[in-house]
């Protein structure tokens, strides 16, 4: 690597450093925009005991689903879990700690973390079961809980194209949470569809803008549809 | 007669007005942008990311990078506008989404709902649900007026987790339209031959009817 060329070519480097009990925000939504290469090298490192950030944890035998099957999880932070079955079973047993946050809690716990604010103060949640134990505050007769932000020693992103400086551009919905986790890591590792040069991407059209990207990796994606709906 | 899950929908979106951004949510609530009426345009938001969400593809226009909350593949209507979570639920917090429309389990007569969560039974989490609660003025609430037992699920109080507090102010069962009016459920119409006796019967809050309650139309 040279100047600000983040592209390596090997998933042992685009993960290196990641070690047990670390945590990692990942980008994706159900499973879309995730990014498959990077969680197939954690399953592959073992590396265990990890916190997990993600809105879901994908489904039986894929996503960050493959990583409950040798138990590499030891706490995931998301909005919705509910997909598989191996969660359901090691939840149960008490092998794996859930803490369910709103999603846009969890949206706005990441970008926060990625900016510097280190916690906010939210409607979402007051008077729920999330609000105990939280600090709470009223702002023009509403009540407020105070949510503290989140950050990671890795965050793991999937973008459609990136030039080889970082500068991300994601395709449809798969942007999702991809942004925001992009700018939570300590280190943050993009697996993308396509490598460009530097200057083919317009600079208007940034999502997300290579400042916060370490590493960057080609990568092949399966693309597995949790749920095919159609007009047909 | 109850209302079948589409005349509920079909009463709900007789709420939307021309030019509201809506969000609706997973079941019944989805069903709503079947009935949108003619000459109005709603533009409907999809709390992943996308606002103006389109029908569902055809087969070859299927895309695993293009899906609704639902985690369903769909299209974008003209229009459409795509972005991250965190702009989705700006959005959606900053009270910028004119109508929420979602299912619960139980709502009761302080505008409370409980829609994610019922102890002893797996917990799967709440989504984006709190967050819509909580940043939506105007929320409609889907349900059968009773589960199967016949058992009221509109309350004086919620008796499962919340979603959130002091938030509903409109109610669709299959038996009636209702809303939350200072800590009671007011009944404006009632399902076409449903009597108001029945609605009395299951709804165990406070409820006021003032006068004859129109049945709804058709």
């Amino acid at each position: 690597m040279a100047g600000f060329d983040k592209v390596v070519t090997s998933y042992e480097q685009a993960m290196a450093g990641l070690e047990d009990n670390m945590t990692v925000i990942a980008g994706g939504f159900g499973l879309c925009g995730i990014p498959e290469g990077l969680i197939a090298e954690i399953k592959k490192k073992g590396t265990t005991g990890l916190t997990v950030v993600s809105n879901n944890c994908g489904v039986d035998g894929f996503g960050l689903g493959i990583l409950l099957e040798d138990k590499q999880i030891k706490k995931m932070v998301s909005s919705y879990v509910g997909e598989n079955a191996l969660f359901e079973k090691q939840l149960l047993n008490g092998e794996l700690e859930v803490e369910l946050t709103p999603q846009g809690t969890l949206a706005e716990k990441m970008r926060a973390g990625g900016a510097g604010i280190p916690a906010f103060f939210t409607a979402t949640g007051y008077g729920t079961l999330v609000g105990e134990g939280k600090e709470v505050r009223e702002y023009n007769g509403r009540n407020y809980i105070l949510e503290e932000s989140i950050t990671g020693d890795f965050a793991i992103v999937k973008a459609w194209k990136a030039d080889r400086y970082g500068n991300c551009i994601y395709r449809h919905t798969a942007q999702n949470f991809n942004p925001m986790a992009a700018t939570a890591g300590k280190i943050t590792v993009v697996e993308v569809e396509e490598i460009v040069e530097p200057g083919e991407l317009n600079p208007s059209e940034i999502h997300t803008p290579g400042i916060y990207v370490d590493r960057i990796i080609l990568g092949t994606f399966e693309k597995r549809i949790e749920k095919i709906t159609t007009a047909d | 007669m109850a209302l079948s899950r589409e005349q509920i929908a079909q009463r709900v979106a007789r709420e939307f007005n021309d030019g509201d951004y809506v969000n609706l949510g997973i079941g019944i609530p989805t069903l709503a942008a079947n009935f949108v009426p003619d000459g109005m345009q709603v533009m409907l938001q999809s709390e992943n990311g996308l606002l103006g969400m389109g029908p569902y593809p055809t087969k070859e226009n299927v895309d695993a990078d293009m899906i609704n909350a639902g985690k369903e593949t769909v299209t974008t209507a003209t229009g459409a506008a795509i972005f991250s979570s965190a702009e989705s639920f700006a959005m959606i917090r900053g009270g910028h989404v004119d109508i929420t429309v979602l299912g619960a389990f139980e709502i009761d007569q302080n505008g409370n709902i409980a829609s994610y969560m019922i102890p002893g039974k797996l917990v799967k989490g709440m989504g984006g649900a709190m967050d819509l609660v909580a940043g939506a003025d105007n929320i409609i609430v889907t349900m059968t007026h009773a589960n199967k037992h016949g058992e009221s699920k509109l309350l004086e109080a919620c008796t499962l987790p919340l979603t959130g507090v002091n938030c509903i102010t409109k109610v669709i069962t299959d038996l009636a339209y209702l809303e939350i009016i200072e800590g009671e459920f007011v009944l404006l119409e009632r399902a076409p031959g449903v009597s108001v006796d029945e609605i009395k019967q299951k709804t165990a809050g406070k409820l006021r009817i003032n006068g004859d309650v129109p049945e709804m139309q058709f």
